[in-house]
């Protein structure tokens, strides 16, 4: 018996597959669900994947945040269930106050697209359990609204509690402040990050397979793997 | 018919860098002696019924859920 992780596709996800493939080469079983179902078929986890959820219309992550299913995946994250976020995942968090902020145009206001260096500042979260606090690891980025804000009593505060759980190393290629590529909840189930892991877990099509970690983790969470 | 034109703005003190931008891209263009350009969003909303006080209330309540992110922004409204 493996954990089960849902992965939500929205009307305009792009990355759902590849956060699926992920979760299947990490050891776990990969669970479609579909925005508009009103169940999470009791999964033990769930991605929010990467992509244009309703073509980023209004702000990103805005209209997916009202989906039929985020009203139960809120629900269900405040209860515990280990939630990941990646890229428009993350913005679908932070729009729905699962994580603190916002995620804006990127400074430079260019679609950035690179092999991106992060440091893992944070591994005791259910997401990053695989790695070594203070690892570098390489993951594709690829955004236009990626430039993490917050007020200082907020940054101050993901600081001081260890909640920034990576964060960009050599570039920052989006504008974040304090070069934040990620960030969890005080109880660390929530977990949002813009650069994509799910792109980093096979040679053949990744710059690395250091991605791989924030799906094994959450499989040695649940499972004890 | 009631209708409402709501405008959002990111609070002043988040970077707009879109606005920054455009004030970059006006000098380019012979349009001399601009201090700052800020970006924001317009809607315009019709609604059955009278512009009352409730209605307000409503569209206010649609601002504060959906128009508006209120951890960057802010909003004004106004029927017209």
């Amino acid at each position: 018996m493996t954990a089960r992780v849902g992965v939500i596709t929205f009307p305009g996800s792009l990355d759902d597959r590849d956060a699926a493939r992920a979760v299947r080469l990490a050891g776990a079983e990969p669970v479609p669900l579909w925005h508009a179902e009103a169940e999470l078929n009791d999964v033990d986890a769930v991605v929010l994947p990467g992509g244009f959820s309703y073509g980023d219309y209004l702000r990103a992550g805005a209209i997916a945040r009202f989906a039929p299913l985020m009203d139960r995946l809120v629900a269900a994250a405040h209860d515990g269930l280990p939630v990941l976020g990646i890229c428009n995942g993350f913005q679908v968090l932070c729009e729905s106050h699962l994580l603190p902020g916002a995620l804006t145009r990127n400074t430079s206001l260019h679609f950035v697209c690179r092999a991106q260096r992060l440091r893992i500042e944070n591994a005791a979260t259910d997401w990053t359990r695989a790695y070594e606090e203070g690892q570098e690891i390489v993951v594709p980025i690829k955004n236009i609204d990626g430039c993490y804000i917050a007020d200082q009593e907020t940054l101050d505060e993901l600081e001081s509690s260890g909640r920034v759980v990576a964060r960009y190393v050599d570039v920052n290629p989006n504008g974040s402040l304090n070069d934040i590529a990620g960030i969890c909840n005080e109880a660390g189930n929530v977990v949002g990050l813009m650069p994509h892991p799910e792109h980093a877990v096979e040679a053949l099509t990744g710059p690395s397979t250091e991605g791989l970690g924030f799906f094994s983790s959450i499989l040695q969470r649940l499972v004890g793997a | 018919m009631a209708r409402f034109v709501i405008d959002v703005m990111l609070k002043p003190e988040i970077l707009d860098s879109q606005g920054q931008a455009v004030a970059r891209a006006l000098p380019r263009l012979g349009f001399q002696g601009v201090a700052g350009v800020r970006q924001g969003k317009r809607f315009e909303i019709e609604l059955d019924g009278p512009a009352d006080e409730a209605a307000t209330e409503r569209v206010r309540k649609m601002a504060e859920t959906l128009l508006a992110n209120p951890v960057i922004e802010t909003f004004e409204l106004r029927a017209e």
